[in-house]
């Protein structure tokens, strides 16, 4: 019996957990869709290294429920986006537009490829081996044959 | 190969860690850069707290420099950085005006009475949906308005001393004298 009751009251606080976050109705399924991609890509002010969808911090919740107000409204994605980062900066947004000042973040992976091409060039991994000249054979002969 | 070459590895090395040194500790990664600065303060239409039935907008802001800083009971640095902000107000004249941000009323209007009140009103918000307008991600945070109503300068976290002398007053001092 008291298992029981364990397993009801286990399950209930599950639904209780998925209505906290998903506890939305949209009007229309599409926006629901539209609503749980921008909450992947969008990420909560406070927490460093969580998207909105995943944080559990009061301000995330304040933020879906202002994305949810949005898409309600007839926002398209673009304005969501635009209206969160006018208030809290590009670093809500996991994949920022370039500009002027965000360059090195788009400018320095790039050039980390091509130096480590470069590095790997020079060092010879991609250079075919010369064939040995008779110098170097004679040399080997003799290594070979100095050998005790 | 000659011998210095050697060293490009240890070089490139010392590079990335610098970067990596500096990543961690120059900056909080909490002090995110406002984007609200130089820009208008946000319209609203929200409830005074006390005074039931009274509402105030941006109108009541405008027409004169403001300190408008977001506060809550449940919020410890808050009541740290209350006596500093009621000094400030005190002694540069410059209105200081609350914005109770997702907190019981009655408990904010118990709070003040327990520990001072140096806010000419505060404006209610209990949902936190004017602190997503104002970019405001936790308490306490406060915004320097100018006259016009322009975001003129951004605290996120509590007013002390030495932003007092660091960052607020030269801030201030930066909207020339009081018209």
């Amino acid at each position: 019996m008291m298992l029981r009751i364990c397993a009801l009251l286990i399950a209930a606080s599950g639904l209780l957990g998925a209505s906290a976050i998903d506890g939305f109705d949209f009007s229309d399924p599409n926006l629901a869709d539209r609503y749980r991609e921008l909450l992947a890509e969008l990420r909560c002010p406070k927490c460093l290294n969580e998207s909105l969808a995943s944080s559990g911090a009061p301000i995330a919740r304040d933020l879906r429920r202002t994305v949810r107000r949005l898409l309600e409204d007839g926002a398209t994605d673009d304005d969501v986006r635009a209206h969160l980062q006018e208030r809290y900066g590009d670093f809500v947004l996991y994949d920022p537009e370039f500009r002027m000042t965000n360059w090195p973040l788009w400018a320095i992976p790039p050039l980390l490829l091509l130096v480590a091409i470069v590095v790997v060039g020079r060092v010879g991994l991609f250079r075919r081996r010369a064939p040995l000249d008779d110098r170097e054979r004679e040399r080997i002969a003799r290594l070979l044959e100095d050998d005790p | 190969m000659s011998r210095a070459r050697l060293f490009i590895p240890v070089a490139l090395f010392m590079v990335l860690a610098s970067f990596l040194y500096l990543g961690f500790t120059l900056r909080d990664p909490h002090d995110l850069p406002s984007a609200l600065i130089h820009k208008p303060f946000p319209d609203f239409d929200l409830p005074v707290l006390g005074k039931p039935g009274e509402r105030a907008s941006l109108a009541d802001l405008v027409g004169e420099r403001r300190l408008v800083n977001v506060w809550a009971t449940w919020c410890p640095t808050c009541l740290a950085e209350h006596a500093e902000l009621g000094r400030i107000a005190e002694e540069t004249g410059i209105s200081l005006v609350g914005i109770n941000y997702k907190d019981d009323p009655h408990a904010a209007s118990r709070w003040l009475t327990r520990h001072g009140d140096p806010y000419d009103f505060n404006i209610v918000d209990v949902t936190g949906d004017f602190g997503v307008e104002l970019g405001v991600y936790g308490a306490p945070e406060t915004f320097l308005l100018d006259a016009d109503g322009i975001i003129r300068y951004k605290r996120v976290g509590d007013v002390n001393e030495g932003i007092w002398r660091e960052e607020l007053q030269p801030a201030m001092a930066a909207l020339g004298p009081p018209p």
